[in-house]
């Protein structure tokens, strides 16, 4: 079975550690894949400090971002991450794959549940991993992602359409 | 009270045009931990390709979200801000938002459907540079709980 080539930066222990990532344009290669082609899976943990982070940069200040007292008073069980905050990593899962951020022709999810973020020093995970479920013509392929946090599926119908080398 | 279905296919004037700084790419990049030299580095995005520094894929919604808004907070439309979440998210691409681009966003209200008890919006928004250049349509779904039937 074909063994996708992973960049060096996937075995990197979490978030802000990956290196080299200007060396990964266009790694993958249409000709490499197939329709089943599994993508390796990774964890990307989730603080309160990163949804603080996300709140500025974003510019979305919905306080049940950051807030645990408003958030469980409208019935959440703690503050929650943004939806698109999530995305953002299943984001970052393509384009570390890929290697460049301007191969990804479309991207799409559905949000079925929150990433609930206590407010301790672990924080939450988000699990995501994915699948090549079609190729395309003109180098393209149709990746199925999948994200988990605990035993919650947190992104649902997620694809995107990337063109590979 | 309730979402006002003759609203739907409206489109709202363009947004004020909005300038993308690479200190912008690269703090947002940093707020999702992507270390990703190209979202920081000139050179490095340009050895790979690139014209300038280019933004992570969901990036598109720091701009998007002033043209949403344009449509979801219209008083006519009746949506309960209160009991909105953010039900589906997609972007198609006709390139990379690069630091440097000069863009609009023109939304339009591509749906209004019910779903059980609940209401679901899309806004369909172009992400257009000012010399008239796609860049991006992002389409966003709210969910209004208990928003059907009214």
């Amino acid at each position: 079975m074909y063994a996708p080539r992973i960049p060096r930066s996937w075995s990197a222990a979490g978030p802000g550690t990956e290196r080299g990532a200007s060396e990964m344009t266009a790694q993958v290669k249409y000709d490499d894949v197939e329709a089943g082609t599994e993508l390796e899976p990774r964890t990307y943990p989730v603080q309160r400090i990163d949804l603080v982070k996300y709140c500025g940069a974003s510019g979305d200040f919905n306080v049940i971002h950051w807030n645990e007292r408003i958030a469980k008073s409208v019935g959440l069980p703690d503050v929650i991450a943004h939806g698109m905050f999530t995305m953002a990593e299943a984001g970052r899962y393509v384009t570390d794959w890929i290697g460049d951020p301007g191969a990804v022709l479309d991207f799409g999810v559905r949000f079925s549940a929150p990433v609930v973020v206590p407010d301790d020093d672990i924080g939450a995970t988000i699990e995501v991993g994915g699948k090549v479920e079609e190729k395309l013509d003109d180098n393209r392929v149709v990746l199925a992602l999948t994200a988990r946090s605990g035993d919650a599926k947190v992104l649902s119908r997620t694809r995107a359409v990337v063109k590979l080398a | 009270m309730g979402i006002n279905r003759d609203y739907l296919g409206r489109t709202y004037p363009p947004t004020e045009p909005y300038e993308v700084s690479r200190v912008k790419i690269a703090e947002f990049a940093t707020a999702i931990g992507d270390s990703n030299p190209l979202y920081r580095d000139r050179a490095a995005a340009q050895a790979a390709g690139h014209r300038d520094v280019p933004a992570p894929p969901t990036f598109p919604i720091v701009i998007s979200m002033a043209g949403s808004a344009k449509a979801l907070m219209d008083p006519g439309l009746g949506v309960n801000y209160a009991m909105v979440v953010h039900g589906e998210q997609r972007f198609e691409y006709s390139r990379p938002v690069y630091a440097g681009d000069v863009v609009t966003c023109r939304s339009t209200i591509a749906d209004i459907r019910d779903a059980g008890r609940n209401v679901l919006l899309t806004t369909q928004t172009e992400i257009s540079t000012v010399e008239g250049e796609h860049v991006c349509t992002a389409y966003s779904t709210v969910v209004e709980r208990g928003g059907a039937g009214n």
